[in-house]
């Protein structure tokens, strides 16, 4: 690609988190009952790591487990939004029928799908913090020992591997513009159980602790748990790294091939258009 | 003499709930450079399936057709980058302004944003839109005013073919007149080819080079302009483009219309 060429991608995907951004300011009401949504879930959350202790009468490191389940609630938000904006950006598309034009642009599918995930990566990062902010209020947390910025690490190298469930997560709204967001919620909540979400994976049937280990939230959640809880420096995550970035490396780029798969396939089908 | 867009036998299939629709079945035709070609024929014909496949929106079960020399389903990105289209639903982002809109369009297409606010400003003019209601949100706006949106999307990328689906249904006698302006003005000052469909016979006339009907997926006569009135002139004064139709289908618009439903 020439220099030219460079700048015309680029100013693509600013156009596209210009847009996505305009999207969610129009609907900032939404944005704000969602929000609350997701901060309710996460003082559930923390209430059940509390009452642990009350009906099992023996006496725990509370704030330890608040913390835990937490961390957990954190990211099933963080997914939440995440494939949301990313499949729901389709789903819009498709149902005004802006899609046609969308495809019809001389960019590159990649620079389109990556740029909505972009977006959809540090709204989603500034709203776990903010959550984490608010949640800490209500439970007296000790934090004293977390190391914020190797969890942010964690999670953004975890991210390309969510890019790449993300993008497949996008394919279903395109083949389906009904149901498809639906089944992208399914698919996170099957994502998380089997990655250890609020407890940890050796709980879980040996058959689960093997399918998990090929989930990239299964080492997102403990490389953050292990940062927000013990305080381990980014170069001590290593075990959860290394993992991460096989399996995004492996994830984002079959992601974007995925969608063009499909896409090639809604083309050859004509199901791009809503109307008949 | 080049040409803009060429196909070769194209052929469409849909299939939708086990039923089998031959939406064309097909297709030659060779659009010269500059010139405006129009697509005629009743509902349901194929010509927005026909614009579709031009558009690299749908891939063609069988033959050939290439822009520019450039082979539409093979190297759809280069063809892409000379080509826009106007289609009859407007196709907005309805909570967003028109402005954000046309910039959203804008920047995929890699035009920066002062070129483009320029350009946004100079067609808004040309087909009557007013530039203050530029930053309401489009669900706010008739269907006319959508309408000159689209517009304003597609002719701000000055494409070299432009494929324009019913571009003036829905428009008022004026802004009719605006938009025809705009298309000849797009031949005339920057050389565009422009495919056209359009159910307003005199449209049809008033805009186009060349012409070509098609009914059930098959073209059944093309030629320029003059020559295929003149080929029934004997026949009926002041013939128009639906009397050619009627000519070598002995049906009317109407009729081809009812038909096609009552096969459905
Ligand atoms: N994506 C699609 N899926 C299924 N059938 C389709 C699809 N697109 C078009 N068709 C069918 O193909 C045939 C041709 O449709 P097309 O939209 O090309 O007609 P048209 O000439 O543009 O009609 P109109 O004048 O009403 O716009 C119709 O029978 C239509 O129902
Ligand atoms: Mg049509």
């Amino acid at each position: 690609m020439n220099t030219q060429g460079v700048v015309r991608e680029m100013r693509a995907s600013w156009a596209f988190i210009v847009r996505n951004f305009n999207l969610i300011k129009r609907y900032w009401k939404w944005e704000l009952v969602f929000f609350v949504y997701t901060i309710a879930n996460s003082i559930t959350m923390g209430f059940i790591g509390k009452g642990v202790e009350a009906f099992s009468g023996a006496e725990l490191d509370t704030s330890y487990l608040i913390l835990y389940m937490l961390l957990g609630s954190i990211l099933w938000g963080y997914l939440s939004i995440l494939f949301e904006i990313v499949a729901e950006t389709v789903a819009w598309e498709r149902w005004e029928e802006t899609i046609e034009y969308t495809f019809m642009a001389p960019i590159k599918r990649a620079t389109h799908l990556l740029s909505v995930c972009g977006f959809a990566i540090l709204y989603g990062i500034l709203r776990a913090g903010l959550i984490l902010l608010v949640v800490s209020a209500f439970f007296d947390l000790d934090l004293s020992k977390a190391n914020v910025l190797s969890a942010t690490g964690i999670l953004a190298v975890a991210s390309f591997s969510f890019i790449g469930l993300g993008m497949v997560a996008a394919i279903l709204p395109l083949i389906s513009p009904e149901k498809g967001v639906q089944v992208v919620h399914i698919f996170q909540a099957l994502l998380l159980m089997f990655s250890g979400v609020y407890y940890e994976i050796t709980v879980l049937p040996q058959w689960m602790q093997n399918v998990a280990k090929f989930s990239p939230a299964t080492y997102a959640l403990k490389g953050m748990r292990s940062a927000i809880l013990d305080g381990k420096g980014f170069s001590e995550l290593w075990s959860q790294i290394w993992p991460l970035l096989i399996l995004g490396l492996f994830l984002l780029p079959a992601g974007i091939y995925f969608f063009q798969l499909m896409e090639q396939w809604a083309k050859k089908r004509g199901v791009l258009k809503r109307s008949g | 003499m080049s040409y803009a867009l060429t196909t070769e036998n194209i052929k469409k299939v849909f299939k939708k709930n086990k039923k089998t629709i031959h939406a064309l079945k097909g297709i030659d035709l060779q659009i010269r450079e500059g010139e405006i070609y129009g697509l005629l024929g009743p509902n349901g014909s194929g010509k927005s399936t026909f614009i579709r496949i031009a558009s690299t929106l749908l891939i063609p079960d069988a033959g050939k057709i290439e822009i520019f020399g450039y082979d539409v389903v093979k190297k759809a990105s280069k063809v892409q980058r000379l080509i826009n289209r106007v289609s009859v639903e407007a196709s907005f982002f309805r909570k967003l302004s028109a402005i954000e809109n046309l910039l959203f369009a804008a920047g995929i297409h890699g035009i920066s944003k002062k070129e483009a606010l320029k350009k946004i400003y100079a067609i808004s003019e040309k087909v009557g839109l007013d530039k203050g209601r530029l930053h309401d949100p489009l669900e706010d706006f008739s269907r006319g005013m959508q309408q000159k949106v689209a517009i304003a999307r597609a002719f701000m990328t000055e494409p070299k073919l432009m494929l324009l689906d019913e571009p003036t249904t829905g428009l008022d006698p004026r802004a009719k007149r605006e938009v025809q302006s705009l298309i000849l003005h797009m031949k005339e000052k920057m050389g565009a080819t422009i495919l056209l469909t359009t159910h307003d016979m005199e449209e049809a006339e008033r805009l186009c080079d060349y012409v070509a009907i098609i009914h059930k997926g098959r073209i059944i006569v093309k030629g320029h302009t003059e020559k295929l009135k003149a080929m029934i002139a004997h026949k009926i004064k002041n013939p128009t483009f639906e009397d050619v139709f009627m000519e070598f289908t002995g049906v009317s618009f109407d009729e081809a219309e009812y038909e096609e439903a009552e096969s459905a």
